[in-house]
């Protein structure tokens, strides 16, 4: 416990406001309900809860030593060390939102410099300061698309081949208002260019992943024409190790970028803390959602500093006309992609994701070699590609788990038809010896 | 201070930290369709940039540095076991595709949070994938929609919000397409019951409640209020920002509200980060369970010892799922790690204190600043930053003026009900000896503004930077380090 009262201080305190117990300060609480029993565990000391955590670690740590393929949205990375060293400083991780920015330069001038490594990636002109994650990010993508076309373009289309979480995240925010999430039906193994015939006057934007969800790198620029000339918007969800090689999304002429940052120095925790990556034109970016910090001057001395701005946009002062409800973001988590972006900086960036499409092409091409199963991806990929097996994949995962290793995921989870497939993701952290391995067991278990 | 470079401002080309070793692999030719040109990142050594986020570090005024008693974000200490076993290996290092029975410690550990959060407020089942406050009242307001359409009631519209609410309420009705209509406070800072009698007619969706609400007060007829939106067939909404008074004091779940989120990172000790990550789970009464955002963990089987198998369910109703994977989970490990630390003695005692430091603060100022409403606050309290007798001075002038004392400035000109609102929340985790030297410079500061107001209007004095130019931040707009065009054409 971290309260620091001592019997003497409570007294003391007590007796300045002039109330003589701590009851008495809860009176005006309701009496029949006032200080419930908590059915709770027992109060732990330091040592005892670290040894309960620790128990519960252990029941995972098999699975986590072993050699892992999954990806689908969340990716195994080297964390250079010196990130972590440096989110432990207090100073950055005890601080909040920099509404004081006399006392709050670093957290400004840190946010400052990530949303330039993000335009710098993207090619956009502004960058929030973060949002959740990806899925969120994309939702809130299609709120400014919409919001840009100032509510009057009723419907989004969404690539068939988008993230399933990040549409039925974006289907979720969705529901409430009077606006369409259309491209479920297509098939999502088609080129995107068969997206264009979805788009109409009223289409708000188009949205596509890149690479998308099944790894695979596309060439947007007819879609992106063909979005424009129909007055709607393109947006691409990225994953941005990727940009580390690829092109940029400004050269399919996006209007809004988004995606998940976790790829940049965050461990997978499960699911969470990730980040959420939203950047766009000069055009719009007062319609982006959430904090954007800027570069200004101090009024006395004039040195450069950052402030947050345009906070016109945001729920504290819009209230119900914000063009987004978001508060706290993700700062921490945005600290540390701008210290893995320096730490690897622009030569180590390209190399990771060389290394992720090297070693993912290896890994594909050893499995296509493999009697009865198929190398479903026949396009350019970056480092996660599709294999239908001889057996449904749920049985093959099964039989690599008793081998000791994770297998991909499985797809027919969310795509229909697709029982037998697989998708594996390879990094730098999936060596040749790894990928050796699972070839071995794939052969065995097929 | 001397002027900070970026990052970009110290990059030398060929500088390189971390290195990656070669691909073992055969080569495979590259796309060469989809090669980028150029990529513009820094380029520095390890020490440069060390030394860069560290310098960078000092800038800032964290819990860690000083008193920081910003109110309505709970800026108490950050237990450092907390970073201990967040960052055990089986968490940090799990993928959340794993298969479930790779991960049972995760599930295990969302499946008792998830229990102690519904048992701390008094509710049926709560949803950990809420990622921050404002987001789990996006989750709450979208479950009283679904709710009552589902009932066939389309024509409840409206939303009913306080003028004292925080405005991620507002913004996050509107975004749910319902109408916000405002209910006036009354003179003593409650909910004016005649206001909201006259707007509960049957288009009412619900009422967004904060308790104690932001002017750190307890509701004083909360039970009656939500029975009246109840008996007009709304449901209520409780914004749990405020949870660390209320642990171990009273369930909310008793006051009558359906649905509240909470915020690990305000009552839970997870750390502010800068601005995040927060995560807000979301608390319903039984009759909404089915409705919560996907997926929840249960015990789906037990093996003949009676071992259980937690697995991830999605409820029958659900609104769908509110962002990718399962939640914040790190921040889950540290609030489960606090709340084992404190069972349930532990917890009403957090909340005990942090009203106990707030009334004491509170009664030591309230001779020099005026307090709007006299009453016994609840973890937090507002005072205005104004007098007669010193017409230039604002709540913007103090609040700057306490940096120079190494003091965070609290939450100003919130509430918007209060004039020149300072928002002052100290937490449980402040020591008298803190609490009394806030007391003290907030009595010298307002000497100051009736004696020598100058000083006031030019603080703060003594931080790295003075005031800054806001203006003209949003008329240049310069977001970026070097805009990629200017740095490809310096090259
Ligand atoms: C009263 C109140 N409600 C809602 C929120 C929003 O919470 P979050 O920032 O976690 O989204 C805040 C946060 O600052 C708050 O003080």
């Amino acid at each position: 416990m971290f309260h620091p009262h001592t019997d003497t201080d409570r007294e003391k305190m007590l007796a300045a406001i002039g109330a003589k117990s701590l009851e008495e300060l809860f009176e005006i609480v309701p009496e029949d309900i006032r200080f419930p029993d908590l059915d709770l565990p027992k109060t732990h000391s330091e040592m005892e809860a670290y040894n309960a955590l620790y128990g519960l670690h252990t029941k995972n740590v098999p699975g986590i030593r072993m050699p892992n393929f999954l990806g689908a949205g969340a990716y195994r990375h080297y964390v250079p060390a010196a990130v972590d060293a440096i989110l432990r400083r207090g100073e950055f991780f005890t601080a909040y939102t920099p509404y004081q920015p006399e006392i709050s330069q670093g957290t400004l001038q840190a946010i400052f410099e990530y949303q330039s490594h993000v335009i710098n990636l993207t090619g956009m002109d502004a960058s929030n300061a973060s949002h959740y994650d990806g899925a969120t990010a994309a939702a809130e993508a299609v709120n400014m698309a919409y919001g840009i076309s100032r509510k009057k373009k009723k419907k989004a289309i969404i690539s068939p081949a988008l993230h399933p979480h990040y549409r039925e995240t974006i289907d979720t925010y969705f529901k409430p208002a009077d606006f369409d999430i259309g491209g479920e039906d297509l098939d999502p193994w088609s080129n995107p260019d068969t997206l264009i015939d979805s788009i109409d006057e009223d289409t708000a934007c188009v949205v596509v992943q890149y690479p998308d969800f099944f790894g695979r790198v596309f060439d947007y620029t007819a879609l992106g024409k063909a979005a424009h000339e129909a007055g709607s918007l393109l947006v691409m969800v990225v994953n941005p190790m990727a940009l580390g090689m690829l092109k940029a999304p400004s050269e399919f002429d996006a209007d809004i970028v988004c995606g998940e940052g976790q790829p940049f120095g965050i461990g997978l925790s499960y699911g969470g803390p990730y980040l959420g990556m939203l950047a766009t034109k000069k055009k719009h970016v007062r319609s982006l959602a959430g904090r954007i910090v800027g570069e200004t001057e101090d009024l006395v001395e004039r040195k450069r500093g950052y402030v947050l701005t345009l906070s016109a946009r945001e729920q504290h002062i819009r209230r119900e006309r914000a063009s987004s409800n978001i508060c706290s973001n993700q700062g921490l988590m945005a600290l540390a992609a701008t210290i893995y972006l320096t730490m690897v900086g622009k030569e180590g960036l390209r190399e990771v994701a060389e290394l992720c499409y090297q070693n993912a092409h290896y890994a594909a091409s050893q499995i296509a070699g493999l009697d009865n199963f198929e190398l479903v991806t026949d396009q350019t990929f970056f480092n996660e590609f599709v294999v239908k097996c001889p057996k449904p994949a749920e049985e093959i995962n099964k039989a690599l788990l008793e081998k000791g290793i994770i297998g991909g995921y499985e797809i027919g989870k969310d795509f229909d038809g697709m029982e037998n497939h697989l998708m594996f993701a390879v990094t730098e952290l999936n060596p040749k010896e790894d990928i050796d391995a699972l070839v071995s067991a794939l052969k065995e278990v097929a | 201070m001397t002027e900070q470079k970026t990052i970009y401002e110290k990059s030398s080309p060929g500088r390189r930290a971390v290195r990656f070793p070669k691909p073992e692999v055969p080569l495979t030719a590259l796309p060469n369709e989809f090669l980028r040109k150029d990529l513009v990142l820094p380029e520095v050594d390890e020490l440069e940039a060390v030394r860069h986020f560290t310098n960078l570090s000092q800038l800032n005024h964290g819990v860690d540095t000083g008193f920081y008693p910003l109110g309505s974000c709970t800026m108490k200490y950050n237990p450092r076991i907390n970073e201990e076993t967040a960052r055990l290996s089986g968490f940090a290092k799990s993928h959340p595709l794993q298969p479930s029975e790779t991960v049972q410690g995760n599930l295990k550990l969302m499946y008792l949070l998830q229990k102690y959060l519904a048992e701390i407020s008094g509710f049926s089942q709560v949803t950990l994938q809420p990622a921050a406050g404002a987001h789990g009242e996006l989750t709450g307001v979208m479950i009283i929609r679904k709710y009552l359409y589902k009932k066939g009631e389309t024509q409840r519209n409206k939303i009913l919000i306080p003028d004292s609410a925080h405005g991620t309420n507002p913004a996050t009705s509107a975004m749910n397409n319902f109408k916000v209509v405002e209910i006036k406070s009354d003179a003593r800072g409650n909910i004016d019951l005649e206001a909201l009698r006259a707007e509960c007619d049957d288009t009412l969706a619900g009422l967004m409640l904060t308790n104690p609400n932001t002017l750190g007060m307890f509701e004083e007829n909360v039970q009656e209020v939500c029975k009246i939106v109840h008996d007009a067939g709304g449901l209520v909404y409780g914004d749990g920002a405020n949870m660390n008074a209320l642990l171990g004091i009273a369930k909310p779940a008793e006051f009558g509200i359906d649905i509240l989120h909470y915020n690990l990172h305000k009552t839970f000790s997870t750390p502010h980060g800068g601005g995040g990550p927060g995560s807000g789970p979301v608390g319903v009464v039984d009759f909404l369970v089915d409705y919560l955002p996907g997926p929840l963990v249960e015990i789906v089987e037990e093996d003949e010892e009676g071992n259980p198998f937690y697995d991830l369910v999605t409820p029958k109703h659900s609104i769908g799922r509110m962002k990718a994977f399962h939640g914040q989970f790190g921040m889950m490990v540290r609030a489960y790690t606090y709340i084992l630390m404190h069972g349930a003695k532990g917890l009403r005692e957090v909340s005990e204190m942090a009203v106990l430091n707030a009334n004491y603060l509170m009664h030591k100022l309230k001779d020099t600043y005026k307090i709007p409403y006299e009453r016994t606050c609840m973890h937090e309290f507002v005072i205005e930053g104004r007098w007669e007798d010193a017409p230039d001075i604002h709540a913007l002038d103090i609040s700057k003026r306490m940096m120079d004392f190494g003091i965070h400035p609290p939450t100003t000109y919130f509430p918007l009900i209060v004039k020149e609102a300072l928002m002052v929340e100290p937490t449980e985790t402040e020591n008298l000896e803190t609490l009394d030297y806030f007391v003290e410079v907030m009595l010298k500061i307002a000497k100051e503004a009736h004696e020598e107001p100058e000083i006031l209007h030019a603080a703060p004095l003594t931080t790295p930077i003075r005031r800054m130019d806001e203006v003209k931040a949003a008329k240049d707009l310069v977001l970026c380090c070097v805009w990629p065009e200017d740095a490809i054409r310096a090259e």
